[in-house]
């Protein structure tokens, strides 16, 4: 159990850091989402795991699992769907008025106004 | 329990949710809304600011939930300056945003703007690591938006950038508090504190490795060197008064710094003691150095801007590097300066811009502006700020900062960069300002006095740039009461045990 959780973490985060510096929008996004995976299981382990263990007090019930983590997860679920979609439009947006995908900026061209109005 | 510690989070929420459902189509609704949301949120600042003076710390408990259980937030004298400076400055910039007419420019400038602050307020106020973390994508969120207004290939291009990096260090964030939260099963920050010092030495590598993580993800929100790669492009590709606006949102990574070093790996407890102390120094004198020789070599006004509040952040990160009371009352006041010359500096590069027309802000002689005097001297004012030159409040922040470093083992190094840099930053100053304000092109000049004179440009940016410059001079002037303030604030900072007990209920 701790091996699988341990090698799942370790490879989603090291996919999604090689995706992450590809430089192209769409490798991007798909690693910073291969990232909120790992980080969201990372937290999940972070209440130490456990099999088959209710997350809240009831009666005849000794051992537990800690809610907290569940809960950090929730939230860190909510927060990394939202941005994701956020990221995407951004990413829709950049390509459609540059017809590029590429992350970097272009050089400046000297003359040109930078602030774009 | 005092329920106003709450009303800088709740007041720009609620705004913002109205001014989305109510007014969206109403700019000048939006802009009367805004604006006395601001001043009202300036008027509770104010009074937080001098409730904290009194010395003691405010809790406020969420749901009536006691700490550790709930969420806290907290009010001591570092939260209540932050916020008041978060107050001054939104409300001067909304001003020059609603002057000069870049909050139309786009659709839902004003809310985007309200939520922002609610997540810079709520960042320097909560108790909890964990609700650090949302207040921080909440400012985040709201930056994405307000980066990216008023569109252009270039400035998407650049928020594209911006979110990405953002968003690798907020999953690094989730990292360092998950591996917090494992060793010490808490994330109330006076808990974790408590807990901290408990853990003994040689059980303490998974905390080291936490507070390195939580290190990083501060050091990318306080731009340190090198993790400063986001702030050139995305500060001097944003909108104006957006740009002026996160000139303190590097100071929400500073503040952070300093929160966390202080109260949970603050000097005293052994297994973090001098962890960051010398990676901080160092990098903080490679960013000064990198910031200003950048004001030096920009060929575009955006980005010189940019690489002066790298500079800042630079001298900054030196005086919080010193983690002793003397070293933080200067960082805190040099953060105050640095904030306001920062969104200075900003809004009077758009003046320029927004007055050359097709030259913009590259650094090559253009027409005479409309208004030259008035704008050669904002710039004149704002470039004696950045470069720290007397008599305005850059000077005095200095030289706290050198007379705190005195004692400290690279003492002659942090005084050979803070005034080598200064010299670079006068000369790349000095030399922009040249170029822009007296070199102009006679030609076009003379071109422009054949069609009929254009109509004369809005005051209330020129008011707002003034309030800012006299911001500075007042911090100047008023020097005295505002350090005895800061150190005040140094002293309660480097004794959290009263942080602890009044959040804890032990007091």
């Amino acid at each position: 159990m701790e091996l699988l959780m341990a090698s799942a973490i370790g490879v989603m985060t090291a996919a999604g850091l090689y995706l992450v510096l590809r430089l192209r929008t769409f490798p991007v996004i798909l690693g910073l989402a291969l990232l909120t995976y790992a980080v969201n299981y990372f937290l999940f382990s972070t209440g130490r795991l456990a099999v088959n263990m209710p997350p809240v007090l009831r009666n005849g019930v000794e051992t537990y699992t800690d809610p907290l983590p569940q809960a950090l997860v929730l939230t860190a679920i909510v927060i990394s769907f939202g941005m994701t979609a956020v990221v995407v439009m951004m990413a829709l947006g950049a390509y459609l008025t540059s017809r590029d995908d590429d992350v970097t900026l272009p050089p400046e061209d000297g003359t040109g106004r930078e602030d774009g109005a | 329990m005092n329920h106003w510690i709450i009303v800088p989070v709740l007041l720009p929420a609620l705004l913002a949710a109205v001014l989305t459902l109510a007014m969206r189509y109403h700019i000048g609704l939006q802009r009367v809304f805004s604006v006395a949301g601001c001043v009202v949120l300036l008027a509770v600042a104010l009074g937080l600011l001098i409730h904290a003076g009194s010395g003691a710390v405010e809790v406020y408990e969420l749901g009536n939930w006691p700490a550790p259980f709930g969420i806290v937030l907290v009010l001591d004298r570092l939260s209540a300056v932050m916020v008041v400076l978060t107050a001054v400055l939104a409300l001067v910039v909304l001003l020059y945003a609603i002057g000069s007419g870049w909050d139309a420019r786009g659709s839902n400038f004003h809310p985007l703007w309200q939520f922002q602050l609610m997540g810079i307020c709520g960042a320097f106020l909560t108790g909890d690591a964990f609700n650090l973390f949302v207040f921080f994508e909440v400012l985040l969120i709201a930056s994405y938006g307000l980066m990216i207004h008023a569109g252009g290939a270039r400035r998407l291009k650049a928020g594209v950038q911006y979110v990405i990096y953002n968003l690798l260090g907020s999953t690094l964030f989730l990292f360092a508090l998950g591996t917090l939260y494992a060793v010490t099963g808490t994330l109330n920050m006076a808990d974790m504190a408590e807990r901290a010092a408990q853990i003994p030495f040689d059980d303490s590598a998974l905390l080291r490795v936490g507070a390195m993580l939580l290190f990083g993800v501060f050091a990318i929100k306080a731009a340190l060197l090198p993790l400063h790669f986001w702030l050139p492009n995305t500060y001097a590709e944003a909108p104006a008064p957006v740009a002026a606006l996160f000139a303190i949102m590097t100071k929400v990574g500073a503040y952070a710094i300093l929160r966390f070093y202080t109260l949970i790996f603050g000097p005293d407890l052994g297994a973090t003691a001098a962890l960051i102390d010398d990676i901080l120094l160092y990098g903080a004198l490679l960013t000064l150095a990198v910031g200003m020789i950048g004001i030096l070599g920009a060929r575009r006004l955006g980005r010189l801007a940019a690489f002066a509040a790298i500079g800042s952040m630079g001298t900054l990160l030196i005086a919080i590097a010193g983690f002793t009371e003397a070293t933080t009352a200067a960082a805190i006041y040099y953060a105050i300066h640095s904030t306001l010359a920062g969104a200075l500096l900003f809004l009077v590069v758009d003046l320029v811009r927004e007055r050359r027309g097709a030259t913009g802000g590259a650094l090559v002689p253009g027409p005479r502006l409309a208004q030259h005097g008035i704008v050669a001297a904002l710039w004149f004012g704002a470039a004696i700020a950045t470069a720290g030159m007397p008599p305005l409040s850059g000077f005095i922040g200095k030289l706290l900062v050198l007379d705190a470093t005195r004692d400290m083992a690279a003492v002659w190094l942090i005084w050979a960069a803070i005034l080598v840099t200064s010299l670079v930053a006068i000369l790349g100053l000095a030399q922009a300002g040249s170029v822009v304000f007296w070199k102009t092109t006679e030609s076009a000049a003379t071109a422009e006095a054949a069609e009929p004179p254009p109509a004369p440009p809005p005051a209330l940016p020129l008011v707002a740039c003034f309030t800012l410059l006299g911001g500075i001079v007042a911090l100047s002037v008023f020097a005295g009461p505002v350090t005895r303030y800061l150190e005040a604030t140094a002293a309660q900072l480097h004794a959290p045990a009263a942080y602890i007990a009044a959040v804890l209920g032990q007091g």
